[in-house]
């Protein structure tokens, strides 16, 4: 599950995710994050399985949890030219059997360059 | 059927098209012929088929259409035409103009005279705008208005090159992303790209072009088109079409404006071309597989025409979405759709046998041998040529010794190399100053710019004056792909050539 995290002037300065992978005994995957001095920000990949545990212990440390259900959203125009296949750094999308390209929504972590690569913009990120 | 033996084993494109107006003719999708011809063989498909349809559905950039507005009153002769803001090429007649697909609007991004297609098939309307400086017979200076398709009296669908046989794919060894025609591709061989749709692509169906030549009537974007010769740069195997047909009957179910970020505006155009299966020999040519059809994978990482060849690679494998490249998996995507090609294909097969789509025999064939020119140029100089000796110096060299070396030699820059002559910083004259001037004269090591700037032996001059300019630098050590130094190339060494030339 992809989670947006943001933390203020004073959870910034915590080793939070440090501590939620020693103390919940499980991996996170950072994707994508700013820090600043008196904000930042991550986008992470958790346990499914265990989400609302290991969400529950970062709020608890004072950090704001957004869980992130808008992925990539393909439109009608699309004219299934592949050109998005090989970019996606976890394989979204695909030929099907039919010859047209499929997106495993569930799979995308926003990190938003397919949209960018579509020759005729037929990609869209839902802003969260 | 119970056709005679006698005229099946060789059919005339007469009698293919007797059967179509019949209702009788058999018609079948390239996809299917190959299955037909392995399970029955040459000779029995070819007595039974009648018709194959190919397809392809892929950026084709040379493309555009040829417009005649009609005349205003008072007249004018449009010396230069903007539709939508695009300029189009006025160089001939009064109020004809090519629009291409690739030029691009003067205000818009990202939009171009593909764009501009588009909204004429899909029946908007269109800003039309046009200047001249006046004649006796043709007095209007200005005109501004709005077009519709209906309006103009011809458009003309005219691309000197579509319908690419097949294609060098492509790939990326620099460590920058390159945003090319052929799509985005990521550094270090992280992707693959590839055009053309293999075998189904019509040319490939028809290699010695024996079907398939001038006056062939062609599935072009919806609309019946011919074809008008050889491509521009046929280079069998790697053979292209020039193609005519009417913008006014055209559908955007079969074209789409596209954008390549970093590259430009081009255009999807699909192309069906139904191929008389007259003999064995056709039915074989239409059962070509994948497998067979093979080309190269290029190293878009090197900016030279002749672009190192990384790999020979086929359809089939490229297909498959994943290629090796020094031992590893990499990801492939293709930039035709196959999806819409096939379409293409069932949509032809369709008309044919209706009874919409007749064939047409070719009054002349293409050349099945042609070789395609590099442009005439003066020759090109690469790095190597004009590069001058480096200095090299260790990293443990103190920086008093390295000022001493500066001045001894006359030389603005040492490339810092360790025991085995692999770069690993620069100091320039500018750093010795300075580190002079606050006192700091420890080694070179502590004072070196270690994010430096390289350039390829072969690599032109031109492309190392460009990074001197971009980066605002004066020198570049010129490496190997062991990163060992093997020279310097200096904005003097380029100045220098200029006055040479
Ligand atoms: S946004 Fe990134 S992860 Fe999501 S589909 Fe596009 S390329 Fe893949
Ligand atoms: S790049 Fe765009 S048009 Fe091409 S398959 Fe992907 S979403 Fe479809």
């Amino acid at each position: 599950m992809l989670l947006y995290l943001h933390f203020d002037s004073k959870t910034v300065k915590e080793p939070v995710i440090s501590l939620t992978t020693l103390e919940k005994k499980t991996l996170i995957n950072i994707i994508r994050g700013s820090v600043g001095a008196r904000e930042g920000e991550l986008f992470v990949e958790i346990e499914d399985s265990r989400a609302s545990e290991i969400i529950e212990f970062i709020r608890s440390k004072g950090v704001e949890v957004t869980e992130i259900r808008e992925k990539i959203a393909k439109s009608e125009d699309c004219i299934h030219c592949g050109a998005c296949i090989s970019i996606c750094p976890v394989e979204v999308f695909s030929l099907n059997d039919d010859f047209r390209v499929e997106a495993e929504v569930e799979k995308c972590i926003r990190c938003g360059i397919c949209i960018y690569v579509c020759p005729v913009k037929a990609l869209e990120l839902p802003s969260i | 059927m119970g056709r005679d033996a006698a005229i099946v084993k060789r059919k005339t494109i007469d009698g293919i098209n007797e059967r179509i107006k019949e209702g009788s003719a058999v018609v079948v999708t390239a996809e299917e012929m190959k299955e037909i011809v392995e399970e029955k063989g040459a000779e029995k498909a070819a007595e039974e088929v009648d018709v194959v349809t190919t397809g392809t559905f892929g950026a084709m950039c040379s493309s555009g259409v040829f417009f005649n507005f009609g005349h205003s009153d008072p007249p004018i002769r449009m010396q230069r035409v903007w539709l939508n803001d695009v300029e189009a090429y006025t160089g001939i007649a009064a109020v004809d103009a090519f629009l291409g697909v690739t030029q691009l609007s003067k205000s818009v991004e990202e939009y171009g005279g593909a764009h501009v297609i588009e909204e004429f098939v899909k029946g908007r309307e269109v800003e039309l705008r046009a200047e001249s400086d006046g004649t006796d017979c043709y007095p209007r200076k200005e005109i501004a208005t709005e077009i519709t398709l209906e309006d103009v009296n011809q458009a003309e669908m005219l691309n000197p090159r579509n319908a690419y046989q097949r294609y060098k794919a492509a790939t990326n060894s620099s460590n920058k992303v390159l945003k090319t025609y052929m799509g985005t591709l990521l550094p270090n061989f992280g992707n693959v790209t590839f055009a053309g749709t293999g075998e189904i692509s019509p040319l490939n169906n028809d290699p010695e072009y024996r079907t398939i030549g001038l006056g062939t009537r062609i599935f072009l974007c919806g609309a019946e088109g011919y074809i008008i010769g050889a491509g521009t740069q046929h280079s069998p195997p790697f053979g292209t079409l020039m193609v005519k047909g009417n913008l006014k009957e055209m559908s955007p179910d079969y074209m789409r404006a596209c954008v390549f970020p970093g590259y430009g505006v081009s255009m999807f155009i699909g192309i069906g071309i139904p191929i008389p299966i007259l003999d064995a020999e056709m039915a074989k040519f239409t059962a070509v597989k994948d497998r067979e059809i093979e080309t190269e994978i290029l190293d878009y990482g090197v900016p030279r025409r002749d672009r190192p060849v990384v790999r020979k690679v086929n359809y089939e494998e490229l297909k498959s979405g994943k290629v090796e490249i020094n031992g590893e998996e990499v990801r492939v995507s293709p930039l035709s759709s196959y999806f819409v090609a096939r379409k293409i294909m069932e949509e032809l097969k369709r008309r044919i046998e209706n009874g919409e789509f007749f064939l047409s025999k070719p009054i002349e064939r293409i050349p099945v041998r042609s070789d395609f020119k590099p442009m005439r140029q003066k020759e090109i100089v690469v790095v190597k040529n004009v590069m001058s000796e480096a200095i090299r110096i260790s990293p443990e060299t103190s920086v008093m010794d390295a000022s001493r070396i500066i001045i001894d030699k006359s030389v603005n820059h040492l490339p810092v190399v360790d025991s085995e002559g692999k770069l690993r910083g620069i100091v320039t004259s500018w750093d010795i100053a300075k580190a002079v001037a606050m006192g700091r004269m420890g080694k070179v090591e502590e004072i070196m710019t270690t994010k430096v700037v390289t350039v390829h032996p072969e690599d032109p001059v031109e492309f190392a004056a460009e990074k001197l300019r971009r980066y605002d630098i004066s020198a570049l050590p010129v490496i190997d792909a062991k990163r060992r130094v093997l020279g310097l190339i200096t904005s003097e060494d380029l100045s220098r050539l200029i006055v040479k030339r």
